[in-house]
C-alpha cells in the first residue's frame, strides 16, 4: 500500500509539473519549461503514441512465419528487417540513401525490435502484434508473408492506430478492398504481377492457349489467379480449363495434379507459394505434368529454385519484386546485396528486400514528419515523396498506400547455364510499376480515418 | 469443372486414392495398435513419421542407398519409440488421458524443434531409387512409377504387421491386451514388456512410412503435423484401436480426397471431415471398432 501511494503521489507530482510547464509554455513563458519532446505535447494521444516514443528507444513489432509452409521465406524477411534496423541505428549509408534525413536511429531514438512466429496464421499474427502493442508499446508493426495475415494486421492497425508495414503480400486485397489508412505495402501484387508477366506469356506462348491453375485457397491465391485469368483471357483469348483450389499447406498434391494432367491444358500456372510451391512443382514433375505443360509461376517464391532442385525451373517464367542480379542497374541493390550477404552468407531474396525497404521508408516518413504521431507520419507517406531504392525511384500512392515500384520478369536457368551457385534466374525485363497498376479505387479501397 | 468429370479421370483419381489411402493406412495402423494396446493416444506419431524421413535422408546422404535409408529410417524411429516408452510413457499408463495427451504432444514439439534446429526449415529431398524413377504407362493413365511401388511396399508392410498381430503368440497377447489388459496381466504375462514391443512396432510403422513417403514429398520439420490430422481422421473412421479398421479407414480417406478433388478440389478436406463426423454420429466406435476401452 505504501508503495502504491508513494507511486501515486509521484505521478501527481509529475502531472502537476507537466501542467505547470504546459501553462508556462502557452503563456509564452520561460522556455525552461518546454517539454523535452515537443512533438509529444503537440499532439493528442493515439494508439501507442506518445507512450511508445517517450523514452530513448522505440519498439518495432515483427511477426513472421518461422514455422509452417512459409517458414523459409519468413526467415529471409526477418533478416531483411533486422539488417534495416541495425543500419538505421548505425546511420548506415544505405539507409541514408533511402532516408536522407536519418542520422542515427529514428528521430534520434534507438530502434529496438521483437519477433514472434505467426505460422502464416492470421490469428497468431494478430495475437503476436497485440502483445507487442500492449507490452512493448510498439510504434510500428511489420508482418505478413501470408496475405491473410497481412489483411488481418491491416485491420488491427486501423483499430489500434499503429502503423503496419506489410511484408510479402501478393493479394490485391491488401491495398485493395481491405486497404487501411494505417497500412502500407511495398511489394508487387496480383494485379501488377499479371499485367507484368501477361504480355511476356502471350509473346512466349501465343494467343488462344489453354491454361490450368493451381491456386491456394485464400485471398492471395484467389486474387492472383483472377488477375492472371482476367488478363490472359481478355488480351490473349486464353481459356481456363481448370482451377484446382487447394488448401494452404496441403501434404500432397497428387489429386489436384491428376486433374491438371487430364485437363488438356497447355500451360500450368502455379499460384502456390512457399513450401506448397516447392512440393507441388516436384510432384508435378513426378506426374509428368511438366513434360506436357509449360510451367509458369506468376508470383515468384524466394528460394524456389534452390529448393525445387535439378532443372525443374529451367525456362520457367516468373514475376518478382526483386532478384539480386539487378544490381548492375541499381547501385543501392549492389550495396544491399553486399551488406546482406556479408552478414548472412547468401544473396538476399525478395522478402528480405521488401522488409528492408519497408523499414527504411518508415524511418524516412517519421523523419519527414518530425514526430512519431501516426497521423503525421501517414501524411508524410501520403506526400508521395520520391525515394531512391534497390529497385530505383519509388513512391507511395496516397490513395491506396501501395508503393509504385517496378515488376521484374525472370526466367529460370538450367543448371548447366548457371554461372555461380546463386545464379538461378535470368532477369528478362524490369517494367515500370505505374502503368501496370489498377486505378486506386478499382478494387474498392477506402482508406478510413486518421484518428 | 465438368471437363474433368470423365470416366478416365475418375479411374485415375480412384487409383490415386488407393495410393494415398495405402500410405495413410500404414501410418494409422501404427497409431491405432499403440492406442488399442496401451490406451495411449500418441500425439507424437506424426513427429515420428517425420523423423523416419529425416533419419532415412541422413542415411541416404551417407550411403546413397535407398534400401539402407528405409532400414535406417524405420529402425531409428523404432529405437526412439522404445526409449520413449521405457523412459517416459510407462509412467503415464495409470495417469489420466489428458496427461498422456500432454506428454506426447510435448514430445512431438521437442522432436519437431530438434529437427528444425539440426536441419533448418529448407526442405530436403530423397530421390526415389533408380528402379523407381520415371512415369509408368498404365493404359488409362500415366502414373509415377515410385508411387506404384509405394502401394506394393505398403501392402507388404501391412501384411507383415498382419502376420505379427494375427499369426504369432505376441500378436495374440497384443489382441488380448486390446480386449482386456487386466485379464492378460493376471494370466501371468508380462504386459509391460509387450507394451514396449508394441510401442516400438507402432513407432516403426510411422518411421517406415516416413522414409518410404520421402521421395514422394520433400521433407520439412512440419510434415508430420499435417499427416497427423489425416491419420486421426482415418483412425476415427476405421475404429479406434482396430488394425483392419485403420486399413479400411485409410482406403476410404484416400478415395474421399481424390474423388472430391475431381468434383470440387476446394472441398476435398471438408468432405474428409464430414465423413468423420458422419461416422461419429452413426457409429461412434468407428466402422470396425469394438466397444470403447475402460
Amino acid at each position: 500500500m505504501t508503495t502504491n501511494s508513494r507511486t501515486a503521489s509521484r505521478r501527481d507530482f509529475l502531472r502537476t509539473t507537466a501542467l505547470a510547464g504546459a501553462a508556462a509554455a502557452t503563456g509564452g513563458g520561460a522556455s525552461l519549461f518546454m517539454p523535452l519532446h515537443a512533438s509529444a505535447a503537440d499532439y493528442p494521444a493515439i494508439g501507442t503514441f506518445p507512450a511508445g516514443s517517450s523514452g530513448n528507444s522505440v519498439f518495432v513489432g515483427l511477426t513472421m512465419p518461422r514455422t509452417g509452409t512459409y517458414a523459409v521465406q519468413g526467415e529471409d524477411e526477418l533478416k531483411g528487417a533486422q539488417l534495416a534496423i541495425e543500419h538505421i541505428n548505425a546511420g548506415h549509408p544505405l539507409i541514408k540513401a533511402i532516408s536522407p534525413k536519418t542520422t542515427k536511429g529514428v528521430l534520434g531514438k534507438e530502434v529496438k525490435s521483437g519477433v514472434a512466429d505467426d505460422e502464416a496464421k492470421p490469428n497468431s499474427g494478430v495475437q503476436n502484434i497485440s502483445r507487442f502493442i500492449t507490452e512493448n508499446k510498439a510504434v510500428v508493426m511489420m508482418g505478413g508473408t501470408s496475405s491473410a495475415v497481412a489483411v488481418a494486421l491491416n485491420k488491427l492497425a486501423q483499430r489500434e492506430k499503429v502503423i503496419f508495414l506489410s511484408a510479402v503480400s501478393g493479394s490485391n486485397d491488401t491495398t485493395g478492398k481491405d486497404c487501411v489508412r494505417y497500412g502500407f505495402r511495398e511489394c508487387t501484387y496480383g494485379q501488377t504481377a499479371a499485367q507484368g508477366i501477361g504480355p511476356v506469356l502471350l509473346k512466349e506462348f501465343g494467343k488462344g492457349k489453354k491454361a490450368a491453375y493451381l491456386t491456394p485457397d485464400y485471398t492471395y491465391g484467389h486474387t492472383v489467379q483472377k488477375s492472371m485469368q482476367d488478363f490472359l483471357s481478355k488480351e490473349g483469348g486464353w481459356t481456363m480449363v481448370t482451377n484446382q483450389v487447394c488448401p494452404l499447406g496441403a501434404p500432397d498434391y497428387s489429386s489436384f495434379l491428376l486433374n491438371i494432367a487430364n485437363s488438356g491444358a497447355e500451360v500450368f500456372i502455379n499460384v502456390n507459394w512457399g513450401h506448397d510451391a516447392v512440393l507441388s512443382i516436384q510432384q508435378a514433375k513426378q506426374f509428368g505434368v511438366l513434360d506436357k505443360q509449360k510451367l509458369v509461376v506468376p508470383y515468384q517464391v524466394p528460394f524456389l529454385a534452390r529448393e525445387v532442385g535439378g532443372d525443374l525451373m529451367g525456362g520457367v517464367l516468373a514475376s518478382t519484386s526483386y532478384w539480386w542480379q539487378i544490381e548492375d542497374k541499381y547501385p543501392l541493390a549492389k550495396m544491399f546485396n553486399a551488406e546482406f550477404s556479408k552478414k548472412y552468407g547468401y544473396q538476399p531474396e525478395w522478402g528480405a528486400q521488401c522488409c528492408y525497404l519497408q523499414m527504411a521508408m518508415w524511418a524516412a516518413a517519421v523523419e519527414a514528419a518530425g514526430t512519431f504521431y501516426p497521423p503525421e507520419v501517414i501524411k508524410a507517406y501520403e506526400k508521395g515523396t520520391k525515394m531512391d531504392s534497390m529497385v530505383g525511384e519509388v513512391y507511395f500512392r496516397p490513395e491506396d498506400h501501395q508503393l509504385v515500384r517496378p515488376v521484374i520478369i525472370v526466367r529460370g536457368k538450367k543448371v548447366a547455364d548457371m554461372k555461380g551457385k546463386e545464379d538461378y534466374w535470368d532477369v528478362m525485363e524490369i517494367l515500370p510499376g505505374a502503368p501496370l497498376m489498377q486505378k486506386p479505387d478499382e478494387f474498392g479501397c477506402k482508406l478510413g480515418d486518421y484518428t | 469443372m465438368p471437363g474433368l468429370f470423365t470416366w478416365a479421370n475418375l479411374v485415375s483419381q480412384m487409383f490415386n486414392g488407393l495410393v494415398l489411402g495405402a500410405l495413410l493406412a500404414l501410418i494409422s495402423s501404427g497409431l491405432t495398435i499403440i492406442y488399442g494396446t496401451l490406451g495411449v493416444l500418441n500425439l507424437a506419431h506424426g513427429a515420428m513419421f517425420m523423423m523416419g524421413g529425416y533419419a532415412g535422408y541422413l542415411a541416404f546422404t551417407a550411403t546413397g542407398s535407398y534400401v539402407v535409408a528405409v532400414i535406417a529410417g524405420a529402425l531409428f524411429v523404432m529405437i526412439v519409440g522404445v526409449i520413449m516408452e521405457r523412459v517416459i510413457i510407462r509412467h503415464f499408463y495409470s495417469r489420466p488421458n489428458e496427461d498422456q495427451l500432454l506428454v506426447t504432444f510435448g514430445l512431438s514439439i521437442v522432436f519437431v524443434e530438434l529437427v528444425r534446429f539440426s536441419f533448418g526449415s529448407l526442405s530436403r529431398s530423397v530421390p526415389p531409387p533408380p528402379w523407381g524413377v520415371g512415369v509408368t504407362q498404365l493404359g488409362f493413365m500415366l502414373y509415377p512409377t515410385y508411387r506404384l511401388l509405394v502401394v506394393g511396399i505398403v501392402a507388404v508392410a501391412l501384411l507383415v504387421l498382419y502376420v505379427v498381430l494375427y499369426r504369432t503368440r505376441l500378436g495374440m497377447i497384443v489382441r488380448a491386451g486390446i480386449e482386456d489388459a487386466v485379464m492378460v496381466d493376471s494370466l501371468g504375462i508380462n504386459v509391460y514388456r509387450v507394451f514396449m514391443i508394441v510401442f516400438g512396432i507402432g513407432a516403426m510403422a510411422a518411421g517406415f512410412a516416413g522414409i518410404v513417403n520421402a521421395p514422394v514429398v520433400s521433407l520439412t520439420p512440419e510434415m508430420g503435423e499435417m499427416i497427423m490430422v489425416q491419420t486421426f481422421v482415418v483412425v476415427v473412421i476405421g475404429g479406434v484401436g482396430s488394425f483392419p479398421g485403420a486399413i479400411l479407414g485409410g482406403l476410404i480417406a484416400g478415395q474421399i480426397l481424390s474423388i472430391t478433388s475431381m468434383i470440387n478440389p476446394g472441398y476435398a478436406y471438408v468432405m474428409l471431415f464430414a465423413a468423420m463426423t458422419l461416422v461419429l454420429v452413426l457409429r461412434p466406435s468407428g466402422l470396425m471398432g469394438v466397444r470403447g476401452r475402460d
